[in-house]
């Protein structure tokens, strides 16, 4: 326990900074995530995996001599072709199961994904160097290197994009009908596999910009995919699904919560601070609803 | 126990006796054969909570675990301080005499028993008032967040792990070691059996599985659920931290993640496991966790590097086409032998359906 934070403000200002725009990272990540629960009542556990292997993707440019940024534009194509093949592969078979099927299903295919990478890129720690620099905020006591900057950017653009694209175009339309009432959705001519595919695709995508931003900004290894999922996972069910600006929110608060931890616990401590924050926000709403005799569902 | 069948009785006496006889016919494969009476305690329980109760859990891990580290820390802190053994790696500055390595063992195996339970006990009320797949990632995160939490903490070793007392320096004969540990783990794999057995027999079960079926509707009835989804969890949490202190004392070194909460393997294992033989069945677990390991054990050698990417697709393929297992197949097939009685005109009319 470390409470030097609170004995300096520019600290303060620095951790809040750093964990709004990362926050933002994760509201990205969890939208996807938001995505997919909503519309094929599926629980991705490879979710955090399919981050890291967009960042690899990213990365792979980088050491091609590519501006690792371009991966925003780049990783998301090829990735969203990795989320359709998968859907074909696993997911179309789990879609209309048990929960636990998928929870357990995508937790073999996050095993795979690791070990692949693992093979692939080998178990090093490493990152795309940006090289944008930082920029010095109050007399050079709060520091931001500026590839933050650019990836909250990026992220806030991307989502943008993505609820125009899901309110107007003719995809858009047939996912939130599909999310509404598949069989419905069904009957009056949706192809709904198509719609299944097409949102596990776009999910995909979406990690794939959130890995790319990642390999600039933190750092990859193909074992840290597990906690992004959880992430994910607690900003959704904080933020309620369909709800992308609760979403942001949500993710911006997490992000504060793990900069804060990291500094007052240690950073030895912040991925447990995590998983323990999901069990605590669990319990929580837990008690919340069975004072109505609800439970969770 | 009066009314096993003669059937039965020659079963159960032949297992026994096999499973007694075991490390010296395959005299080789002690260590093996402890895994697999551990795998076998860890899938029967599992099929406690996931099987019977519906409640799909990975924080059994969780018991696991921390029967592990008590264990080793109660084998240790009874004689020796545990924070100068952990510093030095527990090598030569302190030795346990044999007395000392048993007493220690023993109260150890109690104390890590005894308290998952009661770990079990005080999270039960908060963590079993979620449902399905809520229930499935608060337990995975659990497990997870004891791993991490466990790899920061310095008296039990912190990152670099937690030698445990080695077997006495006047045995050093490395077949006791191997026996010492496969009789603990067989007799510890004969009383969760009975255990299991006993609860398949009672009302008990019977609570358990309207729980598991319905449990709205479970409660209307007038049954208390939450108090026997907590009596069934720590039943679990019972047994899986005597398995896990006696897997503890067998590799003989304690790393945070990769050995006490290695949900990665072990989390899933056991899950895998007790699917694969069929969930809420009595030998279901049984027979999944004996083909699991020598699957495994056989698998594991032939792609050595490769065995993360088969075990990978090894879960997807029994999660996607074989949710029922084995023994849900066999039912399946010959549901006569069940005790199911079937109408053979029914039958033939679904057929038809069909």
């Amino acid at each position: 326990m470390d409470f030097l934070i609170f004995k300096a403000p520019m600290l303060m200002v620095q951790a809040s900074l750093d964990g709004i725009l990362l926050g933002i990272l994760f509201a990205l990540i969890a939208y996807g995530m938001a995505l997919q629960w909503g519309v094929m009542n599926i629980i991705n556990i490879a979710q955090g995996d399919l981050v890291i292997l967009g960042g690899y993707i990213a990365y792979t440019m980088y050491l091609a001599g590519i501006h690792p940024a371009w991966g925003v534009i780049v990783s998301p194509i090829i990735m969203y072709f990795v989320g359709v093949l998968l859907y074909k592969l696993v997911i179309n078979k789990v879609v209309d199961r048990d929960l636990f099927i998928s929870i357990l299903a995508t937790f073999g295919i996050a095993i795979v994904f690791q070990q692949l990478m693992n093979f692939v890129f080998g178990a090093d720690v490493v990152v795309a160097q940006s090289e944008y620099g930082t920029t010095m905020l109050f007399d050079n006591s709060v520091t931001l290197p500026n590839s933050k900057i650019f990836s909250a950017f990026i992220s806030v653009l991307y989502a943008v994009a993505l609820v125009i694209y899901m309110k107007k175009s003719r995809l858009g339309r047939a996912i939130r009908a599909t999310a509404q009432n598949a069989r419905a959705a069904k009957i009056l001519g949706v192809d709904t596999e198509k719609v299944y595919a097409a949102t596990f695709g776009i999910n995909a995508a979406l990690c794939g910009i959130a890995g790319a931003l990642i390999s600039i900004t933190l750092t990859l290894h193909p074992y840290v995919g597990l906690p992004y999922t959880v992430r994910s996972f607690m900003i959704v069910i904080v933020a309620g699904l369909g709800n992308l600006p609760a979403v942001a929110i949500s993710g911006m608060g997490l992000g504060l919560f793990e900069e804060f931890a990291d500094y007052i616990l240690g950073t030895e401590f912040r991925i447990g601070a995590v998983f323990m924050l999901l069990v605590f926000i669990l319990v929580y709403r837990r008690f919340k609803l069975s004072k109505k005799r609800e439970y969770l569902k | 126990m009066g009314n096993i069948k003669q059937k039965d009785l020659i079963l159960y006496s032949g297992l026994i006796i096999l499973g007694l006889a075991a490390p010296y016919l395959f005299s080789a494969f002690k260590v093996q054969l402890t895994y697999l009476c551990v795998l076998i305690v860890l899938a029967m329980t599992w099929n406690l909570q996931g099987g019977e109760m519906g409640y799909n859990t990975f924080g059994n891990i969780l018991f696991y675990g921390l029967g592990m580290y008590l264990t080793a820390s109660v084998q240790v802190g009874m004689f020796f301080p545990l924070a100068e053994w952990t510093e030095s790696g527990g090598e030569k500055t302190f030795v346990h005499t044999t007395t000392q390595y048993f007493q220690g063992i023993g109260v150890g195996l109690l104390v890590a028993a005894i308290i998952p339970a009661i770990v079990a006990g005080a999270i039960g009320y908060a963590i079993l008032g979620l449902r399905g797949h809520y229930f499935a990632i608060c337990t995975l995160g659990l497990g997870i967040a004891a791993g991490e939490i466990a790899g920061g903490i310095e008296i039990i070793g912190a990152g670099q792990g937690f030698t445990t007392p080695p077997f006495p320096a006047e045995i050093v004969d490395n077949e006791a070691r191997g026996k010492f540990f496969y009789f603990l783990s067989f007799a510890l794999l004969i009383g969760t059996f009975v255990f299991v057995k006993y609860i398949y027999g009672s009302r008990f079960r019977l609570i358990l599985n309207a729980i598991r079926d319905n449990e709205d509707k479970a409660e209307a009835m007038g049954i208390q659920t939450m108090k026997y989804k907590i009596v069934g969890w720590m039943c679990s949490a019972f047994f899986c931290g005597l398995a896990g202190g006696i897997m503890g004392g067998l590799i003989g070194y304690i790393d945070s993640t990769d050995v006490a909460f290695d949900g990665r393997e072990m989390g899933v294992f056991m899950v895998l496991m007790a699917i694969l033989g069929g969930k809420g069945t009595l030998w279901g677990p049984v027979i999944g966790a004996t083909l699991f390991h020598f699957f495994k054990e056989g698998l594991w050698t032939f792609i050595l590097g490769w065995q993360y990417v088969a075990l990978g697709v090894l879960i997807v393929v029994i999660v996607v086409y074989f949710p029922e297992g084995l023994m849900g197949w066999l039912r399946e097939k010959y549901p006569e032998r069940f005790g199911e009685v079937i109408d053979e005109k029914d039958r033939k009319a679904q057929v038809e359906l069909k």
